[in-house]
């Protein structure tokens, strides 16, 4: 078997990819940053605020993962605790209220793994997303530039449409850990991997997301407009369907669907 | 049994009742399991009449089927979507063998089982989970039977009570089990916006995907006394921080004392709990 799963994970995981900042900053416009979840912190792993595309009023809800070590450290390394959860989840209602489409960029490992996190509740915090994004009345969309970490990950995806760079991974469990649990042996992450069906091939034809972005030409300015051209013209789609909500449920209903 | 039974603790043994602690007499060839908590060999059918816990307290894990018996009205527990069972969407090595295997050894098909049934006079759905299947793992048919039974509960009112034990998600599933999480909790939502009641009893171990998903979803949750409840693992957590745990760290009380569940519910009087809480969401008369 090939090691290509594996790259692909490298790549998610290199340090000198985009993070969320460099989406915001190149798609949006007079992005204002809001703060904290009105219950605990301020959770630096999730940014979070409203900006334009455009002419349009959005909320974006980027998972930091840092660009240097000092960065890294001081954003966990893009791993939210509870609070970032629900910070997220507070912009997101907020966005209904004000009939703002919500757009997220996500990229981690997976939810902080924690005493602190377990003491409020990370598995509370990521439930409760998952309810509420399933209800929230305006159009979400979701793209997993880098890691797609399990919980921590889906907890920002529960999305009208859900895109993946060509190089990001959406997984259940990273591949260190599937190979440690089933072969007792975290140096076959690479089968792992091959077996988890983690690329944005695969989950694009599991039907888990609904594209997959090329990161051919990432480096030039097209790459941003690209991807901002390809927001609104999805956007205008979703702002006018009566059935959002029916659909945004039975895109999730569908997978595991038995008759 | 008066209302407030179970919040009472027995004094003495003779306070106890008749049901349960001691009444029966084992035979010496009688097999034993050993408390991992008091380190006592109990004969096993004095661990059977005492809702299989321990003379100590310590509550033992116990099967779907078991758990179905103790907490239903008598014959009423009518089976649903039996046929649900999980494929193998990603082909995944040795997936199919070992679910072939589970399945012979724990002779059930998935690790939830779903129904309506009556407890205490109250009709509802009820699914519980079953630990010795793949420890309760949530892949494609768990979500798809619990979504299920939360539709089938919305269109026909009827109340759900859940049973969680479950080590997360199914990896073998990949995105499709992790999937579940979301369709499942979509479910709930729809049920609890019709004005439903679902209560949760988290019972050892609630981790991972199931944990961050319906377990936690519920109107009232309660959890058995010692069960470990949390989203990610203590060993793991362990390992990723270097600091030690704090004692009782993601048992049930640690969850009371952080405001994550409702109450503490023994076996012995849960199920006049349950029944208690199912009845105060059913309405009552006009004041």
């Amino acid at each position: 078997m090939s090691t290509g799963a594996y790259e692909t994970v490298r790549k998610a995981r290199s340090s000198g990819r985009y993070t969320g900042i460099d989406f915001i900053k190149g798609i949006f416009n007079h992005f204002f940053e809001l703060h904290g979840d009105r219950r605990f912190a301020d959770d630096s792993a999730i940014i979070g605020g409203v900006a334009y595309l455009d002419n349009t009023p959005v909320t974006v809800i980027a998972i930091e993962k840092g660009h240097n070590a000092r960065e890294r450290m001081q954003r966990l390394f893009g791993a939210p605790n509870p609070e970032g959860y629900r910070k997220a989840l507070r912009l997101m209602k907020q966005a209904e209220k004000f009939h703002r489409p919500v757009i997220c960029f996500v990229d981690t490992s997976g939810a902080y793994c924690g005493i602190g996190a377990e003491e409020r509740g990370q598995g509370l915090a990521i439930a409760e997303n998952l309810c509420e994004m399933m209800t929230l009345n305006t159009p979400v969309i979701s793209v997993l530039i880098g890691e797609g970490g399990s919980g921590g990950a889906l907890a920002l995806s529960v999305a009208d449409r859900v895109y993946m760079l060509e190089n990001a991974v959406y997984s259940v469990i990273s591949p260190e850990g599937c190979a440690s649990i089933l072969w007792k042996d975290s140096t076959k992450a690479a089968e792992a991997a091959e077996c988890l069906k983690l690329t944005a091939k695969d989950a694009l034809k599991l039907g888990v997301i609904e594209e997959v972005i090329s990161e051919d030409n990432m480096e030039q300015p097209e790459f941003f407009a690209g991807l901002r051209e390809k927001l609104k013209a999805e956007l205008r789609v979703l702002r006018k369907d009566p059935q959002l909500l029916d659909k945004r449920y039975n895109r999730f209903r569908a997978f595991g669907r038995t008759e | 049994m008066p209302i407030l039974d179970f919040l009472y603790k027995p004094k003495n043994e003779l306070e106890k009742g008749g049901r349960a602690v001691a009444p029966i007499q084992a035979d010496a060839n009688e097999p034993e399991k050993t408390c991992p908590n008091c380190h006592k060999a109990i004969p096993l059918s004095r661990i059977w009449a005492n809702f299989n816990t321990c003379t100590c307290g310590y509550h033992f894990r116990m099967s779907a089927r078991q758990r179905i018996t103790f907490i239903t009205d008598k014959g009423t527990f009518s089976e649903m979507f039996k046929e649900v069972t999980s494929q193998d969407p990603l082909r995944f090595d040795g997936y199919k063998q070992k679910l072939e295997t589970v399945r012979a050894a724990s002779n059930e098909e998935e690790a939830v089982i779903c129904g309506t049934a009556v407890i205490g006079g109250v009709k509802c759905m009820l699914f519980v989970m079953e630990p010795n299947f793949m420890m309760g793992s949530m892949g494609s048919a768990v979500g798809e039977r619990i979504t299920r039974a939360f539709e089938y509960a919305t269109e026909h009112r009827l109340p759900v009570v859940g049973y969680t034990v479950s080590g997360g998600a199914r990896m073998q599933e990949g995105l499709i089990s992790l999937m579940q999480m979301a369709k499942t909790s979509g479910a709930v939502k729809r049920h609890s916006d019709a004005g439903l009641f679902y209560l949760t009893v988290l019972t050892d171990p609630t981790t991972g995907g199931v944990t961050a998903s319906f377990a936690m979803e519920g109107d009232i949750i309660l959890a058995e006394p010692g069960a470990t409840v949390g989203f990610a693992g203590a060993r793991v957590i362990e390992q990723t921080t270097r600091k030690t745990l704090p004692k009782g760290f993601q048992k049930a009380e640690f969850l009371l004392e952080h405001g994550f569940a409702d109450a503490i519910s023994p076996r012995r009087y849960q199920k006049s709990l349950v029944s208690m809480l199912l009845k105060m969401h059913c309405g009552g008369d006009e004041l």
